[in-house]
């Protein structure tokens, strides 16, 4: 085969088509700035929860779950539970004696989810108040979510042959009526408050900052993994509620950017240096053939 | 096109005698089936097809030991990540010969071709074991598109570069059909098919590294780092070329009256293990770079570190020495139990990354079911069946002497 003129540009061109493509267009959903005033969220202060499992309750009613409403408070705070494919939300005790503090798990529907911006058919995504939903009729049961979640929130339903992804929706069809989430709506004790993003995180500057306050000085979520819609406050040290620690404060979206980011690289440069070298050894070659000489390959190296 | 078996009856008998049954008739042609090595094959499959049968009946759960903790076991990290990088064999081998011009190693590309093809192929099907819904396989192609995924690169690469493959070993494919046309005109398709399958490879063999940066905090930390997606395509240029090497030799041996005996097959394993041997340098020191680069070091002195070491130096800089030194010897048998061991290096690597040093903090540790193990040697099993039919009948090993002269592919 003959490089000419031709064959190069359909070989470019079929490059620049595939590194042109709008295939990274949707990288907007995830990457927009949480400065977003319209953003939900729920702020858990440990301090006021009484460990009473309303929230599970509700969340087992309105998802049509069974899950953990079947345990008894002794067997649900003997060790510490974690979601499932049929418990969205789960309420543990601290491992301290004194004072009895509990906390409330769930998807922390993420800023920048990690779920969302690893997801090839994004049935896992953001919406643009709060929720990470799932559509899961997208959804190829890669369980690649549940690689990146630092949280480990996506749960698989192994035990069906038809299954899904399960994790809490932040009660997206009930926020979109103007509703609460379940959860936060039957709260009694004022453990959680669900509003804005951004004035809850000023109501728990206030509870941190306010004269003789116990609180740890930290809002859980404020910048974890890029920012998390439910913030979490307490006056022990988070590692004894649970809470995984070491997750750094940058989105995990911004992991895989400069991976990604050498894609059209990829695709613009490896075309002409390839042919590049195609000329030269061909040209090589016949100029070796014309000799009569046969070329040894490169067996100094 | 439509095959020549539809010319009536007489004809069509012939065409299936000499081109399936071997140009045996077929009463002899299933005599000659019962082999050892085929009852082997036949009672894997047969355990292991009603398995895969079982896995989308009963669900992943009645299968796998999977769990919410351990989402990818050894359908990801043997089949998935492993094959595809033992299968890179087919780009490096197309590249240099077609590209960089060494006619010294062209005897050998066919068959790397075909191992390739036939590696991403199994790869694809053990991933569809392993989907929980593979039947939308075709949504992140067609319906929605993931953008930001590292994922979604892979798929659509792995996608692409299936059908690259299959494209690149049709030359072969016609010469037994015994179509000309058709075949000069896959030929011509040689270099572009071969630049877009590097373009294809470098994307998606780092990307299959590249899956793991989303995991910092689960993958142990001499495992994770930022040049993931380096390691894994400098090191899948390494596991290409030993599983030609080894590939070459175990066909020298397999088809006696396939090869052609004019190849010096010794040169072309002392020149391949000299490119390994660079290669394997180069990942050494690359590797290296992250434990400096991310600080590590006291980390090798922990349990995991002993067994990073073990893959540093034991499957990384060893047998880069061994094939230097086989290289420089003539030393053809070691070279070859190097490169047979390089192969068992990728896929140590590659199961490190995916189930070993992943979740490694965390006290619930994956182990596979025998299901998932029988499953993946079927499937091994029929990939070297498909090979082992396709290389009787097609012209893999061996140029027809009517094309030798026609076209240099």
């Amino acid at each position: 085969m003959k490089l000419n003129r031709r064959t190069f540009f359909k070989v470019a061109g079929a490059a620049g088509a595939v590194a042109l493509s709008p295939a990274r267009k949707a990288s907007a959903s995830t990457a927009a700035p949480s400065l977003d005033a319209s953003r939900r969220g729920v702020l858990v202060d440990t301090t006021k929860c009484i460990g009473c499992r309303a929230c599970e309750a509700a969340c087992a009613e309105t998802n049509r779950l069974p899950g953990a409403t079947m345990l008894d408070d002794a067997a649900a705070f003997a060790a510490p539970r974690r979601t499932d494919t049929v418990t969205l939300t789960v309420v543990n005790k601290a491992a301290v004696a004194e004072p009895a503090r509990f906390v409330k798990r769930q998807c922390m529907h993420c800023v920048e989810p990690a779920c969302a911006s690893a997801c090839l058919v994004r049935a896992l995504d953001k919406t643009p108040t709060g929720p990470v939903v799932y559509h899961k009729d997208r959804c190829l049961g890669c369980r690649y979510c549940m690689v990146a979640c630092p949280f480990d929130v996506p749960k698989y339903e192994y035990e069906s042959a038809l299954p899904y992804v399960k994790k809490c929706t932040f009660c997206a069809d009930r926020q979109a009526k103007g509703e609460a989430p379940a959860c936060t709506s039957v709260c009694p004790s004022g453990a959680l408050t669900f509003g804005l993003r951004n004035e809850l995180l000023d109501t728990a500057r206030e509870r941190l900052y306010a004269k003789d306050s116990r609180y740890v000085r930290h809002i859980f979520g404020e910048e974890e993994v890029g920012g998390t819609s439910w913030m979490y406050i307490t006056d022990i040290p988070f590692e004894k509620l649970g809470m995984p620690t070491g997750l750094g404060t940058y989105a995990y979206s911004s992991l895989t950017q400069a991976s990604l980011a050498a894609v059209p690289f990829v695709l613009t440069l490896w075309p002409p240096l390839l042919m590049g070298i195609y000329t030269f050894s061909k040209r090589r070659n016949a100029l070796d053939a014309h000799a009569g000489e046969p070329r040894e390959e490169a067996d100094h190296v | 096109m439509s095959s020549p078996t539809t010319v009536p009856a007489a004809p069509a008998r012939n065409w299936a005698t000499e081109k399936l049954f071997l140009g045996m008739p077929f009463g002899d042609y299933l005599r000659s089936l019962a082999t050892p090595g085929n009852f082997i094959a036949g009672l894997i499959m047969a355990v292991g097809i009603p398995l895969i049968a079982y896995r989308f009946i009963y669900g992943l759960g009645a299968s796998t030991n999977l769990s919410q903790t351990n989402p990818w076991g050894i359908w990801i990290g043997f089949d998935m990540l492993s094959g595809v990088a033992l299968a890179a064999g087919g780009y490096t081998l197309a590249t240099s010969v077609y590209i960089f011009g060494l006619e010294k190693y062209h005897p050998v590309v066919r068959p790397a071709v075909l191992t390739g093809f036939l590696g991403y192929l199994f790869a694809v099907l053990g991933l569809m074991a392993d989907l929980g819904r593979p039947w939308n396989l075709p949504v992140p192609i067609f319906f929605s598109w993931g953008g930001p995924s590292i994922m979604f690169e892979v798929a659509w690469c792995v996608c692409l570069y299936l059908s690259v493959l299959a494209m690149e070993f049709l030359p072969p494919v016609f010469e037994w059909l015994g179509w000309p046309k058709a075949r000069l005109w896959a030929v011509r398709m040689t270099i572009g098919l071969t630049v877009f399958g590097v373009m294809l490879s470098t994307l998606h063999q780092s990307s299959l590294g590249g899956l793991f940066l989303m995991a910092p905090t689960k993958l142990h930390p001499l495992w994770y780092s930022p040049f993931i997606p380096a390691y894994f395509f400098i090191s899948s240029i390494a596991a290409g070329i030993s599983m030609v090497i080894v590939e070459s030799a175990l066909s020298h041996r397999a088809f006696q009256n396939r090869i052609d005996h004019s190849v010096d097959i010794d040169g072309i394993a002392l020149g391949l293990a000299r490119g390994a041997s660079i290669v394997l340098f180069a990942y050494f020191f690359v590797k290296l770079q992250g434990v400096a680069d991310g600080g590590r070091w006291s980390l090798l002195f922990t349990p995991y570190g002993y067994w990073f070491l073990v893959e540093m130096l034991g499957f990384i800089l060893l047998p880069s020495m061994l094939f230097a030194y086989g290289a420089r010897h003539g030393r053809v048998t070691l070279v070859r139990w190097t490169a047979a061991w390089t192969v068992l290096g990728i896929i140590v690597n590659r199961l490190n990354v995916s189930v070993i040093a992943m979740n490694w903090n965390v006290p619930e540790r994956y182990v596979p079911s025998f299901m998932e193990v029988m499953v993946s040697l079927t499937l091994i099993t029929i990939g070297v069946s498909t090979f082992r039919w396709i290389v009787n009948r097609m012209p893999v090993l061996k140029e027809l002497p009517e094309y030798r002269d026609s076209a240099s592919h």
